[in-house]
């Protein structure tokens, strides 16, 4: 597993305290697990994700992500609605742990309320978080 | 120089059974056409499955080189905790295949099937007996199904009482399939941690039992081994709110004889005919879960029930306030057969002896490994004892890395990462059937592995190696799964 | 004792290491309040020797074959089984091992399991089997409780012609959830009547078992294409696996899940159990299935080897949100019906299959010469449904004194089946034994 000061953690994206980030682009925001999250977890080989259309608020449960042995559930970083879901992660779970950033994103969410990302920690106040 | 058992071998290769084969062969002496053929409906007709054709040696040399690449109780010592792998006799055996049991229809009419309805009535007296409740039901196939069985009759009890319940009190260092069983029955499980003892404490339970929560679902000894002290108090919390208690039976080879489980204020509990009555586990069943109870469960326990009338034994189904069946038909009667077969064997004082001596077994090795691995908890074990991979985290070697490396020295890995409460868990259940010389062997070679753990890691990080396969891709096994070929 | 190796002088050398000094100071954490104050009341022990003569005398009280005919079949069936598969079941290495968590050391069970899953896959008709449940009444439960969480609907249709056992299982099953029972009742022709289908809403699952409980072959394709489009599953059970040796299997039908009862399969009747639950489900639902999966994989040198798989799906690791608190299979169970079908084989299995048929036929064939009714036209496999004239209950009892058990009375399954008979004939069932049948009844 990764040291504190190995992790990536990029600072165009905001993160929850339950591990997910969340990326604004446009009117929409991307969302998916912290690079500490996937190591944590380990091989990852399944996500389940929701469908487009679908609605949740800030603190529900999306979706769960499995490794061999263990099984987590997925937060909204933010309320809104489901735009898109990354189903290239059916076939190819291993892109949340090589690039969780990019091609390891999982839904796609149309904000209910902008200012709910101002809540969310920046990628500093998230490590101190970590460091606990 | 110390020879242990594990070794290597001639083991030999075998493909898969449709890998091999010939159309034109056959295993099988098909019985004499003595009528002649009918015409059929050719709208339902099918070719028949695709399965290879192999001679009966085929078959025979497939099955015995794949028995060669198992780990057995029968081979060597197994000493996976709460899972109570003792010697499995095989007088059991014996008994169990006599044509009369075997070949019997389930549905024979009760005069005709007296031997075995006297079996069931009787192991039911013994079980009650053992564990100090009132009656038994012997229809639940397994452990989970002796849960489900415990909470459907926690469920019909407070739907009695015009109250059902929604939640249940779970301890964390319950086995999984305590809040999976509660969950079938609709209830909300609802953990509760165990305190810096490694047991509950009565004022935790106090806090959450309330009129809305049908009970608690405690495993005494638990699976730290270590006996729940507090129980009696525990039981007077939760029946004062007219709450029941449910017993994981999975580690009553360490009490027989020593508690009575009614007096501590038991209503349900379930047994392991496999691991107490040492029925063999059969690379993952069959099973036998019983379900004894207190008196005023007894109406709700599942029908048929074995009854006796004027000297004859019958089924009975004449119980309106049962929960109804659990299974098709009595239960595993195979499974009973064996665990009748050896409390005869056994009798009382035997019985009482086999839990004193598992304890002794779990408390020696405990004793002599308590400066080599962590031990999760100080207090005097039961049947099992706990430690973890604590000492060995400076040379970066893990639970796993250490079982593994286990399996090189000829022995099976206990039971690791469980209970969920102490990281790197492992959890050591040697049985009362492991003799003083092969308990010393199994702890000099943990400490010889700890040992290799400071100067030879890659060792255990590349074990097993003796064995036919070594470490499989379980991740590319998940990820695209192949199950079937 | 012989199970119990302790010597005076291993206990008194392993109390002194542990620093106790009886074993009764083992257990100083079991308050005294919590102990057992009274002895055990069980029967002294009994000597090998002893326990043998017991056991011979209990069992010599069943009635079982050769001194017995037992027509009696209903969910549990009599077929030859090669003296092979029981001398290979018998191995230690299959018998005593647990369940392979540690793949390295049971490669064997493993890869006898991925055979099993393959073969019962294959044997269906479907794309993937478990590695099998209790037996075939909580499979085709946990099918249904499988249908309700896929679909999110909470109604299930079941046909009255699933064999009445399974049904009240299912019902217990069902006691505490919120969801309902739709019973499908049957037709003249003796199979499910699936009108009733086209009035219900909400359905989660469509469930009949062929061959049916009297023996009959359900109109599959129907009982599909009515499950699909209401939006539910199609769940087919069985109680005799061996009638696909010759009938079209469920997935040929599109069936969702396909689940019941493996017994036929070279495991022996024993009163009813261990038997073995058999379930298989199309691949898109493999990630709802409950209980144990082997998977195929490689080691770390590239050799294939096999793991049980998907196990986030299982109460050890998803606990109260598993898709069934089942923690077992029966492996042996599972074991044996594999080494059966590998040995009778793909042209044995449709050989074995037609005689059980023909015999049957035959025995039917004697029945209508005789003047009795068969009320059932459809086809069947093994076993039929006979009515008897009134009265027969006597003829039923003096039977049972000539060592004839006669089928099973249906009355207390079916009430309106007063004085009708399921009958059972499999391969171990001889042409004179059948006549014989016929004339005890006659006269």
């Amino acid at each position: 597993m990764k040291e504190l000061s190995e992790l990536n953690l990029p600072d165009d994206v905001r993160y929850a305290e339950s591990h997910e980030w969340a990326k604004p682009e446009g009117d929409k925001v991307k969302v998916g697990i912290t690079d500490y999250a996937q190591d944590q977890l380990g091989d990852i080989v399944f996500v389940e994700l929701p469908e487009a259309g679908d609605s949740f608020e800030k603190g529900e449960e999306f979706g769960t992500v499995e490794s061999v042995k263990a099984v987590s559930e997925l937060y909204m970083p933010v309320g809104g609605e489901i735009v898109a879901a990354n189903t290239s992660l059916e076939d190819s779970p291993e892109r949340v742990n090589n690039r969780p950033y990019s091609d390891g994103w999982m839904i796609e969410v149309k904000l209910d309320d902008a200012s709910e990302m101002d809540g969310l920690l920046t990628n500093d106040a998230y490590l101190e978080k970590l460091k606990g | 120089m110390k020879e242990y058992p594990g070794t290597t071998g001639l083991i030999l290769n075998e493909p898969l059974l449709w890998e091999k084969g010939k159309k034109g062969r056959t295993g099988y002496s098909l019985p004499r056409r003595d009528v002649e053929s009918y015409p059929v409906d050719e709208s339902f007709v099918s070719d028949g499955p695709d399965f290879p054709d192999l001679s009966e040696v085929d078959v025979i040399r497939h099955y015995i080189r794949l028995s060669q690449w198992n780990f057995s109780v029968d081979s060597g010592m197994y000493p996976l905790g709460s899972c109570t792998m003792k010697y499995n006799p095989k007088t059991n055996e014996r008994q169990v295949s006599q044509p009369g049991f075997a070949g019997a229809h389930p549905l024979l009419p009760p005069h005709l099937s007296q031997g075995i309805l006297r079996l069931m009535f009787e192991l039911e007296k013994f079980l009650v007996d053992i564990t100090g409740m009132d009656a038994a039901s012997l229809q639940p196939a397994a452990g989970a199904h002796g849960e489900l069985a415990g909470m459907l009759l926690f469920h019909a009890y407070h739907k009695s009482k015009g109250s059902p319940r929604s939640k249940i009190i779970v301890p964390d260092t319950a086995h999984g399939t305590n809040p999976a069983s509660a969950a079938l029955c609709g209830y909300q499980p609802v953990t509760i941690k165990s305190n810096d003892k490694g047991i509950l404490a009565p004022e935790d339970v106090s806090q959450i039992m309330d009129e809305e929560t049908a009970g608690i679902m405690v495993t005494n000894p638990n699976t730290l081994g270590l006996f729940e002290e507090n129980i009696k108090e525990i039981a007077e919390i939760v029946h004062a709110k007219d709450g029941l208690v449910y017993c994981d039976g999975a580690n009553m080879n360490a009490v027989m004889g020593i508690v009575h489980m009614g007096d501590i204020g038991i209503d349900v509990l379930h047994l392991n005919l496999h691991k107490t009555f040492s029925s063999p586990h059969g690379g993952g069943g069959p099973g036998s879960g019983p379900v004894c109870v207190r008196k005023h469960l007894e109406p709700f326990l599942p029908i048929p029930r074995v009854i006796e009338k004027e000297g004859q034994h019958l089924l009975s189904v004449d119980f309106p306030e049962s929960i109804g069946k659990l299974h098709a038909f009595y239960g595993n009667v195979g499974v009973l057969i064996r665990a009748y077969s050896y409390i005869l064997s056994m009798g009382a004082d035997n019985l009482k002896k086999a839990s004193q001596l598992a304890v002794l077994n779990a408390a020696y090795i405990k004793q002599k490994l308590k400066d080599t691995l962590h031990l999760a908890y100080g207090r005097p074990c039961m049947h099992e004892c706990v430690f973890s991979d604590k000492n060995q985290q400076v040379h970066k070697v893990t639970t796993l890395d250490m079982v593994k490396r286990l399996m090189d020295y000829g022995f099976h890995p206990p039971t690791i990462y469980f209970p969920l409460v102490v990281p790197g868990a492992i959890m050591i259940e040697p049985t009362e059937t492991e003799s003083k010389e092969d308990i010393d062997l199994f702890i000099d070679s943990m400490k010889a592995i700890a040992n290799e753990a400071k100067e030879n890691t890659e060792l255990l990080r590349e074990a097993p190696k003796n064995s036919r396969r070594r470490r499989l891709d379980e991740t590319a096994a998940a990820r695209k799964p192949c199950l079937r070929g | 004792m012989r199970y119990l190796p302790h010597t005076p002088e291993d206990i008194s050398a392993m109390l002194q290491a542990i620093g106790v000094k009886s074993l009764e100071d083992l257990f100083p954490t079991v308050p005294y309040d919590c102990r057992r104050t009274g002895d055990l009341k069980l029967p002294e022990a009994l000597t090998e020797w002893e326990l043998n003569k017991h056991i011979d005398k209990l069992s010599n009280t069943m009635a079982v074959s050769p001194e017995f005919r037992v027509f009696l079949g209903a969910g549990s069936y009599d077929h030859y089984i090669p003296a092979s598969v029981s001398y290979l079941l018998s191995r230690s290495e299959f018998v005593t091992s647990y369940t392979p968590y540690q793949p390295e050391i049971s490669q064997g069970t493993l890869q006898a399991i991925f055979e099993y899953q393959t073969l019962t896959a294959r044997l269906l008709g479907m794309d993937v089997a478990n590695a099998s449940q209790y037996d075939g009444a909580s499979s085709i439960a946990e099918a249904l409780l499988m249908a309700v969480r896929i679909t999110r609907q909470k109604k299930v249709a079941v046909s009255r012609l699933i064999h009445p056992n399974y049904r009240q299982v299912i019902e217990t099953y069902f006691a505490p959830t919120d969801c309902e029972i739709i019973e499908l009742p049957y037709t003249e022709a003796g199979i499910t009547d699936l009108s009733k289908i086209n009035d219900l809403e909400n359905l989660a699952a469509v469930a009949v078992q062929s061959p049916n409980f009297f023996g009959c072959i359900e109109d599959l394709q129907s009982s599909a294409k009515k499950a699909h489009d209401k939006k539910a599953l199609s769940v087919v059970g069985f109680t005799e696996p061996l009638a696909y040796g010759m009938y079209k299997n469920p997935g040929s039908f599109d069936a969702d899940i396909a689940c019941g009862e493996g017994q036929s399969l070279g495991i022996p009747r024993t009163f009813g159990g261990p038997a073995l639950g058999m379930f298989a489900a199309k691949q898109k639902y493999v990630r709802n299935i409950p209980g144990r999966l082997v998977g195929q994989t490689a080691d770390v040198e590239g050799r294939r080897g096999f793991v049980l798989t998907l196990a986030t799906r299982e109460q050890h690791i998803r606990r109260e949100k598993a898709t069934s608190n089942i923690c077992t299979n029966h492996s042996l169970c599972a074991l044996a019906a594999s080494i059966y079908m590998a040995s009778v084989g793909g042209s044995g299995f449709k050989e074995l299959a037609r005689l059980n048929y023909d015999k049957c036929e035959y025995l039917k064939d004697q029945l209508r010469k005789a003047g009795y009714s068969l009320p059932f036209s459809q086809s069947t496999f093994n076993e039929l449904v006979v009515q008897f004239p009134e009265g027969f209950e006597t003829t039923y009892q003096d039977l049972l004194k000539k060592r004839i058990i006669a089928g099973l009375p249906l009355e207390c399954y079916y009430p309106e089946l007063a004085n009708h008979y399921l009958l059972c004939v499999t391969e171990t069932m001889a042409k004179e034994d059948i006549d014989t049948l016929v004339k005890e009844i006659v006269t």
